[in-house]
């Protein structure tokens, strides 16, 4: 017998704005003005958070922190088709869709300043703490949709995870399981290109990580991640095909992460500043405006405006962030188990003061 | 009461759990069509549907990790580990998040699961499935770890586990699945976590185990009595929560203790039960705490040499006789 084709697959690749801020207009969301601007003011409060966090580490005023810079369109875009009631499981690395969902910016720089409490999420927001671990959500979130489906609740369950985490065991069995189960999960990549210091030629021989999701049985897509419109379209509609019982969707933004891996990091000693500076062209805010103004929503004037209240919000934030007193050492027995053990209830007494 | 096995026991609680609570699920390898490996969940298929009783791909990290997502989710997930060993695939999930997951994350989500996992030695599965692995998961804060001897205690505890909020690790015996027991008919009989039971009563050494052990420690004070020694068996049933007092009481009242795990010596959990006899019973004591433990090896898979790992009747017995020899 002849050999014979057995599988060919397609793997798109989504773009809307253009960097001079032009756009595709059959592909433009229907979003109102109002709905564009809001998107250009969690932009730049994003990177006005970021900026502030950065500052605030080398102050010491907070501890080791990994900026968004340069991401914000892929957190921000993603996080503004997300529905109240959907659920999301963010990794470490997604400020900017806590902030676009309404998680209160003052917990944000609670936790990253090494308290816990910060991770208490605010009664009616379906956000999972913050997971350090490298993808180990993406089987949590895989749970949470199974629970979903079984409960008839028709909402879709969001994992947000890095390129790196597409190497762990977890995305395949997390990946694999969705598929199989054909579970209303959006699984979202920010492919920001590096891992620390590994680059994505080092992690993966795939074209891209897009098509991993087909052999998992599932649609997978690339979008442009610094075009913060082309993020929420594909979002929007994965998100709809999952609560309406379509199935898993693997969304990679590509996008770049223009600081350094985390405060701990220095990225100049493993990648070349003209790389950097290519990244810088094409910013993600940068392009929106350029957008924005072509629509007549915005002008230097107006820009103005957004970045001094966005500034106002984050000082806001630090205010109360610093405002908090430290967790009294006993706290660290609450929630261990049910009950304490005599011998924790004595660990307990011993390490209050 | 009934008499039953051990495997219908366990059958029986999942059985009575998801007739009970509809959010009870169950799912792991050959779970649903095949029934278990061990056959503990026959039957369930049947009763429940493909939407409760699931097969998953052979992802062990990933059948907890789901898990944890789905009893965050709302869920009592009962997930089947086809045997302890491939826990060590998914100890990341079990010991970063099931473990952590409530504490870390302020309260804010419960986390009733279960992860049973048969276990133990001696049915010639050679050294990478025969492992007594209890003491990694009670080494840990924030599991509990259920270890039943008794088809009653294997039907209270997993009804207990399954009720619980926290996370249970459930570790059947192998060799147990057909020993038979009496088991009470009423189904709100639950066995609590936490609780050790004296399952013999003696006066003259106290014999602390759990899981096959205890069945063996019963055998061996049943030979004992013949000798005139008298042996009060505590079975800790779970260890984590540990019930220290009840064998502590016990230690207080006999003056001597022998502690028997399957587990490797090394770092093993009897370690932890002789220091707090040490700490605790320390004026009482007649003579120092003895170990019984499996000999540090990888298991060997010749039957013959296999049983010289594991703790055996008259290893328990020698070593009964050795702590009672000691004169004073």
């Amino acid at each position: 017998m002849p050999e014979s084709i057995l599988a060919t697959f397609t793997v798109k690749r989504l773009e809307i704005i253009a960097p001079d801020g032009t756009a595709d207009e059959s592909l433009v969301p229907d979003l109102s003005g109002d709905e564009l601007r809001r998107i250009y003011y969690l932009l730049l409060l994003t990177r006005a958070f970021d900026g502030r966090a950065l500052a605030l580490q080398r102050e010491g005023r907070i501890g080791t922190y990994p900026s968004v810079l340069g991401q914000e369109a892929a957190q921000v875009g993603s996080a503004f088709a997300i529905h109240e009631r959907d659920w999301v499981f963010p990794s470490f690395r997604e400020m900017g869709a806590h902030l676009t969902l309404g998680y209160p910016l003052h917990q944000l720089y609670q936790y990253w300043g090494g308290d816990e409490r910060g991770l208490r999420t605010p009664d009616g927001m379906n956000i999972f703490p913050i997971c350090v671990s490298v993808g180990t959500h993406i089987p949590h979130a895989a749970g949470a949709a199974l629970a979903a489906k079984l409960r008839g609740d028709r909402i879709a369950v969001i994992a947000y995870f890095g390129d790196g985490g597409t190497s762990k065991g977890d995305f395949h069995e997390g990946f694999n399981l969705a598929g199989v189960m054909g579970l209303p999960t959006v699984f979202i990549c920010q492919n920001n290109q590096w891992a620390i210091s590994v680059p994505l030629s080092a992690q993966t021989a795939s074209r891209s990580l897009a098509q991993k999701a087909v052999a998992y049985g599932f649609d997978g897509i690339q979008v442009d991640g610094n075009d913060v419109l082309a993020v929420y379209r594909a979002t929007r509609e994965a998100l709809e095909k999952a609560r309406g019982g379509g199935g898993p969707t693997f969304i990679e933004c590509l996008t770049y992460r223009m600081s350094d891996h985390t405060t701990s990091d220095d990225a100049s000693r493993y990648r070349s500043p003209e790389e950097t500076e290519q990244w810088r062209e094409r910013d993600p805010i940068l392009r929106y405006e350029r957008f924005l103004a072509k629509r007549g929503l915005w002008n230097e004037d107006y820009a103005a405006e957004m970045k001094g209240k966005a500034g106002g919000e984050i000082d806001e934030a630090v205010r109360r962030y610093e405002s908090v007193p430290p967790p009294a050492p006993g706290e660290m027995f609450d929630f261990v188990s049910g009950e304490l053990s005599a011998r924790q209830q004595r660990q307990r007494e011993e390490a209050s003061p | 009461m009934s008499e039953m096995t051990y495997r219908d026991a366990l059958n029986l609680a999942l059985k009575e759990e998801m007739r009970r609570d509809p959010s009870v699920v169950t799912w792991g390898e050959d779970v649903a069509l095949y029934e278990g490996s061990f056959k503990v969940t026959r039957g369930l298929l049947a009763e429940f549907g493909e939407e409760r009783v699931k097969d998953t791909p052979i992802s062990e990290n990933t059948i907890v990790g789901v898990s944890i997502g789905a009893a965050m989710g709302g869920l009592r997930p009962v997930a089947e580990l086809m045997t302890v060993n491939f826990a060590l695939l998914a100890m990341d999930q079990i010991v970063n998040h099931m473990a952590k997951i409530r504490s870390m994350f302020g309260g804010q989500t419960r986390l009733p699961m279960v992860v049973r996992a048969p276990g133990g030695g001696g049915s010639q599965l050679g050294a990478q499935h025969s492992q007594s692995l209890e003491t990694y998961f009670m080494h840990c804060p924030g599991i509990h770890v259920a270890v039943p001897a008794t088809p009653a205690d294997a039907r209270g505890l997993l009804k207990a586990s399954i009720r619980d909020n926290n996370p249970v690790m459930f570790l059947e015996h192998e060799l147990l699945y057909n020993s038979k027991g009496e088991v009470p008919d009423d189904t709100e009989s639950l066995v609590p976590l936490g609780k050790a039971e004296v399952k013999r009563e003696g006066k003259d050494v106290t014999i602390v185990a759990y899981s096959r052990m205890t069945i063996l420690a019963l055998q061996a004070a049943a030979e004992l009595e013949k000798e005139g020694i008298s042996c009060e068996v505590v079975d800790l049933r779970t260890l984590s929560p540990l019930d220290t007092e009840t064998f502590i009481a016990s230690v207080n009242k006999t003056g001597r203790a022998v502690v028997v795990e399957e587990c490797w010596r090394a770092a093993g959990l009897g370690g932890h039960l002789a220091s707090i006899i040490a700490e605790e019973c320390f004026d009482r004591l007649l003579a120092p705490v003895r170990r019984v433990s499996g000999l540090d090896v990888p298991m060997p898979y010749s039957r013959k040499i296999e049983k010289l790992c594991i703790p055996q009747v008259e290893t328990i017995a020698a070593a009964v006789r050795d702590v009672m020899s000691q004169k004073y």
